[in-house]
């Protein structure tokens, strides 16, 4: 069981709720993937179709919302939506994101790390969605990280794993669930990740835009439990040391 | 943070004696280690694995720190102790002639070690607070630490206050061994004073690096309890240490009983083979911990050890307080095994492809210093 | 009097507090939030919060987000 906060899960792949093209699909797909956690994200009401709230299809005792602050830019933006999720929300769990780049969407390390401190003070279970950073994952787990998330890839790109180095060092150190987030285009990404060690991942675009949705959702699910059953089992010899070992050496000189 | 706690040795002893040669290849070909290979690597079956361990040992050592050793010098400043420890040659009840070395006395030790090219001091002394405190460290370091790289101690736990003052002084580390983790045979070789308090030593490499220090280095007796167990509590503690305090480097130092005269006869004597799988299991376990091979160890033994696993040697040393500038001072802690000079320890780590290293940081750089 | 209600201008009669606008407007109270001149109401203040002449009204909901 994957414990996170004062909560513990039992599905390690967390959703999404964007780009889904209907509801009914967002509905079935994120039920064939067995997620307990989703994430959303916090926009103006159209005034023009009111009935139009995701909160009304999908259901509040199946699924813990993690609401995100996507589209904030910097620590003050960040806190501003976070403040608006828990009264919208009635939650004090959130994903921290803050990206000023528009063309990369890649997380501003600065402005993540101040508006983490500032939003655990004020009672939030933030879980920041990070590049593959070690220094930067240990000082957010310093000031009171629920999570850390670092990206595999630069969102979007769909290339896995990219950052495995830098992920394999956060996996090491961190104290608190590792999620990987981003980046994570195919299920056997997702089963590198948690092969890894890695605690959760991330998956959205790569489910809601599949031919089939619902299929990919099962897919990223069974992915996801064969990559955590084989980092328990205990994965056998990798290439690198099997390369580095050597003739043994002489001892001779011991009495 | 809930604080470091050694399971009973029993826990963990089916651990240690299961392991099989086959385990013991499985782990040394793995990158990443769980503390449960650890107990595999002290286990009987790798004893009879040492030059298996010893090669990827070597590769580990070569691929973090280089062919690179570095080089320290101990001053002790004061045989005063308040404690009674069985084992110990400063023992508060043992009939030597004490001494406390003056200021200035201590600079002189420190002058002869900074002309011989010595560039790290570890400052060492029994523990005896009104003849050693907190003033008379931070004194020193001030008086001395432009001239050295490194001034590290290995005297009383101090609060965390103390050892920041000591850091802000010039102190950049703090050695600090539990010399069992075997509570029953640690209540009964440590018979009073501070140090009677297992959970309280326990507790101590936690505060030095809360303090901020560079540097804590950990450590136990050999020859006290059962090596193998201890070697694996003593991996439980280096672990959660990097847990927790990840800004902090981590040493190990490996003090091991030779038989004394007359004095204290190890109840679990342990020799060169059993340090050797020792330190190579840590290496294995931890690739970036320090390995601190002292002169208690003979010439021949640490010269062979050299690339295999240890990455900082003591030289010269001498452990009678005023030793440097009197030679023939009698009142030594412990008998030393390497009695070469800096030079010629020098000599032959070069002569075996290594690069002796003086200093690997200059207090210089610090921050308020 | 005149406010500006998710970025729009809107009338509305003095007087009128959120819980009158979310129902004029066809909302239900628990699935948005209201933020008036970047402060956020509280859900218990809606039938008591008078909008003020040109308030900057945001209303806010979760929508699909990854």
């Amino acid at each position: 069981m994957l414990k996170i906060a004062d909560k513990t899960f039992r599905s390690r792949l967390f959703g999404g709720t964007g780009k889904f093209a209907s509801s009914a699909v967002m509905n079935e797909a994120l039920d064939a993937s067995g997620s307990e956690m989703i994430t959303v994200a916090l926009r103006r009401v159209d005034l023009a179709d009111p009935d139009d709230d995701i909160m009304s299809v999908l259901d509040r005792d199946k699924y813990w919302f993690l609401p995100n602050t996507a589209g904030a830019r910097d620590a003050e933006e960040a806190i501003r939506l976070a403040n608006l999720a828990r009264a919208v929300g009635g939650t004090n769990w959130l994903k921290l994101e803050v990206t000023p780049d528009p063309r990369t969407l890649l997380p501003d390390p600065v402005e993540t790390l101040k508006a983490t401190e500032l939003l655990v003070k004020d009672g939030f279970i933030v879980l920041p969605y990070m590049n593959a950073d070690p220094i930067l994952s240990l000082r957010l787990q310093d000031v009171g990280a629920a999570t850390v998330m670092p990206l595999g890839a630069p969102i979007g790109t769909n290339q896995g794993v990219l950052m495995q180095s830098m992920i394999e060092i956060i996996i090491d150190q961190a104290q608190v669930p590792v999620v990987v987030d981003a980046g994570l285009g195919a299920p056997s990404h997702a089963a590198h990740a948690m092969e890894m060690g890695a605690d959760a991942v991330l998956v959205n675009t790569a489910i809601a835009v599949a031919g089939d949705p619902v299929a990919m959702g099962r897919a990223f699910a069974m992915a996801v439990e064969a990559g955590r059953m084989a980092y328990e089992a205990g994965l056998g010899i990798s290439g690198k040391s099997a390369a580095a070992s050597s003739p043994e050496v002489g001892l001779g000189f011991l009495q | 943070m809930s604080p470091f706690t050694v399971p009973d040795f029993s826990e963990f002893q089916a651990l240690i004696h299961t392991p099989t040669s086959t385990d013991v290849e499985a782990v040394l070909a793995r990158d990443k280690l769980h503390i449960n290979d650890l107990a595999t690597l002290l286990s009987p079956a790798a004893s009879e694995m040492l030059p298996a361990l010893a090669a990827r040992s070597a590769v580990i050592t070569g691929q973090r720190f280089g062919h690179t050793i570095q080089l320290y010098a101990p001053v002790y400043v004061s045989s005063f102790c308040a404690n009674k420890c069985v084992y110990c040659g400063f023992s508060a009840e043992n009939k030597i002639e004490r001494r406390v070395l003056t200021l200035d006395e201590v600079e002189v030790e420190m002058n002869i070690l900074a002309d011989q090219g010595f560039n790290h001091i570890l400052l060492v002394s029994g523990e005896a607070p009104a003849k050693v405190g907190v003033d008379y460290l931070a004194e020193l370091a001030r008086r001395t630490r432009a001239r050295f790289a490194a001034i590290t101690i290995e005297v009383q736990p101090l609060s965390t206050e103390e050892y920041r003052t000591l850091f802000e002084a010039g102190i950049t580390g703090v050695a600090v061994y539990q010399e069992t983790y075997d509570r029953g045979v640690y209540d009964a070789v440590h018979l009073s004073g501070n140090k009677a308090d297992y959970d309280y030593r326990l507790k101590v490499p936690a505060r030095v690096a809360e303090a901020g220090m560079r540097e804590v280095g950990i450590g136990f007796l050999m020859g006290l309890a059962d090596w193998r167990s201890e070697g694996f509590a003593l991996g439980l503690h280096l672990q959660w240490l990097r847990k927790h305090f990840w800004r902090t480097n981590l040493t190990v130092s490996f003090p091991r009983m030779r038989p004394a005269e007359g004095a204290f006869d190890p109840p679990q004597p342990t020799g060169e083979k059993e340090l050797t799988q020792l330190l190579l299991a840590l290496r294995i376990f931890d690739h970036d911990v320090g390995l601190v091979l002292s002169t208690r160890e003979e010439k021949r033994y640490r010269n062979g050890m050299i690339g295999l696993g240890p990455t900082r040697y003591s030289a010269g040393s001498c452990t009678a307080p005023g030793g440097y500038a009197n030679p023939d001072l009698a009142g030594e802690q412990f008998s030393v095994g390497d009695h070469r000079d800096l030079q010629t320890v020098c000599d032959s780590i070069r002569k075996r492809g290594h690069d002796p290293v003086c200093k690997d940081w200059d207090a210089t750089f610090q921050k308020g210093l | 009097m005149n406010i500006f209600c998710n970025g729009k201008e809107r009338q509305i009669a003095e007087g009128t507090v959120v819980s009158d606008l979310l129902s004029s407007l066809n909302l239900s109270p628990e699935t948005v939030v209201v933020e008036c001149n970047t402060m956020i109401v509280k859900p218990d203040e809606y039938s008591k919060f008078v909008l003020p002449e040109d308030a900057k009204l945001e209303l806010i909901r979760f929508v699909g987000g990854g």
